[in-house]
């Protein structure tokens, strides 16, 4: 079976820390930074471990602010 | 496989949709109004309505919807949108016509218009956001608050003798002949999100069909004046919303 | 449909020439003195003709703001009611005239303050010429006096509205708007059509096309200084409407001895007391304002500019006097006011009574 590799891309200006898409990554990949801020002051979100990404969008979905790119390849 | 060979342009599956712009929300972290922003725009863009959705913005929260969606926009007064739906739509008929309105908007100083433009079948979409609670001007009881709920004007919790009970608007609206679609949907999980955009694209369609009024409820969090966590806002949410507002169709003629 | 000579209600000749002129769209509610107007033209569907729109609405509320949707579009729309429901639509009223929307309002006023009576007033001339809603706004505000102006001034409210981007509103009485009278209604216009409309009307919410930016009506604006700015423009608007669309009528104002001031219905009623003092050796002029807002303001001051005295009757309690006290500038000049409340409406004799009264033997 063809694995599927994801990953995302967050625009960090856009992104106000709501944890929202932490709370709905099934699969753990993304966190808020828990000391750097963007402009507006915000813990923006990060994937703190990208190498579980399913591409899944499942983040996107529930992103009050789209501010998630989705990637998606099958290896 | 290296991150760069992943995020390249033609392996992107998902992205913020052209027609909601750059501006940055006013909304706060986490509100539920930015995900149903978001559905809308992709909506439109995906059934090719740039130039035939017409939206009527709300006094509220929604406010400053015109400036994040890019499709031409009316401001209302306050619980007015459906009243200047109508006119929108019986006048430019091939035009997809919605109103984006809270429950402070729409279920307290917009009832009657909201009751009769459905009651009149006006082939207009309404997109109802209900979190039982006046976000804008800082947490007051809406007619949707739920009993036992503190806000800024029940600060001991809504009391049935002092402020009556929570008021069901899809339910009215369901029960007057003129509405074809009436549905209660939430966005706090990415199933749901999928659900209430498949419930606003049926909307539309109906509106372009003239079929009547549509409704869509959103039951959603205002996590500010909640004062919880946007997550925790969820959890609450399904614990005690959705008792009193249950997910699902009312009405789908 | 050509030309037509009627006799016909002034309710009726307003819904008459709404269509003719190529009206888009009507909201209204039903109230007495005014009801004619939505009847007549449920009566004559011209949506069957013309295409307009007509729709009872639930309320005044609902009525304005749907005159307000209909006109952000850039459709020709209007509304009418009297008095109380006027009243009511004060908010959307504010909201029109903050958006830029160019609107017909109609009042064919009756008694008040508050339900008051469904008999003739003029009580309503401060909510119509100072505002009404909140903030600084005016109405071009237009006072028919005959059935023929009730027609006539449909279509120069609508050209005027248009012309300025504001609303316009026909300040009617109860008499006029229930009074027959014969009537030349004007050949029918076609509505515009939605090309016109975009060119006419760059700034309407006509669906965001390729070839333009989005379009926003909105009267809101939270930065104070573009808010400032915004208000300027307004301000600019109205002292160009004053400058140039003052409209009076004045009969018999050269080297009279007293003047008479009066609008809409009482000015006819008061041509005829001025026959009665002609006849008591009396000569009486008569300046009777079109446009109460903008106030003919320079008229009525050199008219009185050689006159004893002048008399401003109205059906209330004394309203546009304050305008012509303004424009009269002269605390040496005696300026009367005469008026019936109520719902009742003097008589020739009464005005002739009162001028004798407070002005000729006095």
């Amino acid at each position: 079976m063809a694995k599927i590799k994801g990953a995302v891309v967050v625009n960090v200006e856009r992104c106000k820390g709501c944890d929202l898409c932490v709370v709905a990554c099934p699969t753990h990949v993304l966190a808020l930074q828990p000391k750097e801020v963007n402009n507006r002051g915000y813990h923006f979100a990060y994937m703190q471990n990208p190498e579980s990404c399913i591409a899944c969008q499942s983040c996107a979905l529930v992103c009050p602010d789209a501010c998630i790119e989705v990637y998606r390849v099958q290896e | 496989m290296e991150l760069n060979d992943i995020i390249k342009p033609e392996n992107r599956v998902y992205q913020k949709p052209r027609l909601l712009n750059d501006n940055h929300m006013h909304y706060c972290p986490g509100c539920s109004h930015g995900v149903v922003h978001k559905i809308i725009a992709e909506l439109i863009e995906e059934m090719g309505l740039e130039d035939k959705a017409i939206g009527i913005a709300p006094v509220g929260c929604a406010v400053f919807a015109y400036n994040y969606i890019d499709i031409d926009w009316i401001e209302a007064a306050h619980g007015r949108a459906p009243a200047i739906a109508t006119a929108v739509k019986r006048l430019q008929p091939t035009k997809m016509v919605f109103t984006y309105q809270g429950d402070g908007d729409l279920a307290a100083i917009g009832t009657c218009e909201t009751i009769h433009a459905a009651n009149r079948g006006e082939n207009i979409v309404i997109i109802f956001i209900n979190n039982g609670i006046y976000g804008m001007t800082g947490g007051q009881m809406a007619p949707t608050t739920l009993l036992g709920m503190k806000t800024a004007t029940t600060p001991y919790g809504r009391r049935v003798d002092l402020n009556g009970y929570p008021l069901r608007i899809s339910e009215l609206v369901a029960a007057v002949d003129g509405s074809c679609y009436v549905t209660r949907q939430s966005v706090h999980t990415p199933a749901a999100v999928r659900k209430a955009k498949s419930a606003i694209k049926k909307a539309f369609e109906n509106s372009m069909a003239g079929k009547g009024t549509s409704l869509v409820e959103i039951v959603s969090t205002c996590n500010s004046g909640w004062k919880k966590s946007p997550a925790d806002s969820n959890k609450w949410m399904v614990e005690n919303m959705f008792a009193k507002y249950p997910m699902g169709d009312l009405k789908n003629v | 449909m050509k030309e037509e000579v009627k006799l016909m209600k002034g309710n009726e000749a307003l819904a008459h020439a709404a269509i003719r002129y190529g009206c888009d769209g009507y909201f209204g509610y039903p109230i007495t003195p005014q009801s004619e107007v939505l009847e007549t033209l449920m009566e004559e569907m011209p949506w069957e003709t013309t295409g307009m729109v007509v729709l009872q609405a639930e309320s005044e509320v609902a009525a304005i703001n749907m005159v307000y949707g209909g006109a952000a579009c850039g459709k020709t729309v209007f509304t009418s009611s009297s008095s109380p429901g006027v009243s009511l639509m004060q908010e959307g009223v504010s909201y029109i005239a903050a958006s830029e929307l160019p609107v017909l309002l109609i009042n064919v006023m009756r008694g008040g303050p508050g339900l008051g009576t469904i008999h003739p007033s003029q009580a309503d001339y401060f909510q119509a010429t100072k505002g009404g809603g909140h903030g600084d706004y005016h109405l071009i505000t237009l006072a028919p006096s005959t059935v023929q102006e009730m027609c006539d001034f449909v279509g120069l409210g609508w050209d005027l509205a248009f012309k300025y981007r504001t609303p316009a509103i026909i300040l009617a009485d109860g008499i006029v708007g229930q009074m027959m009278e014969k009537v030349i209604l004007p050949p029918q216009r076609p509505r515009r059509t939605d090309e016109e409309i975009k060119k006419l009307c760059p700034w309407a919410i006509t669906g965001k096309t390729s070839d333009r930016k989005k379009n926003i009506v909105t009267s809101l604006e939270l930065d104070t200084a573009i808010m400032e700015d915004n208000n300027e423009r307004f301000q600019r608007t109205y002292r160009k409407i004053e400058k140039a669309e003052k409209r009076y009528e004045a009969i018999g104002t050269d080297n009279c001895d007293f003047l008479i001031v009066a609008f809409g219905s009482m000015a006819r009623i008061c041509q005829k007391s001025i026959e009665l003092a002609a006849k008591a050796g009396v000569k009486i002029g008569l300046i009777r304002p079109i446009t109460l807002w903008p106030f003919p303001s320079e008229a009525v001051a050199e008219a009185a500019k050689n006159c004893k005295g002048v008399l401003v009757v109205e059906l209330n309690a004394g309203q546009m006097i304050e305008d012509v006290r303004l424009a009269i500038n002269d605390s040496n000049m005696p300026i009367e006011h005469y008026g019936r409340l109520g719902g009742i409406v003097p008589n020739p004799d009464e005005v002739f009574e009162a001028l004798n009264n407070q002005l000729i033997n006095k």
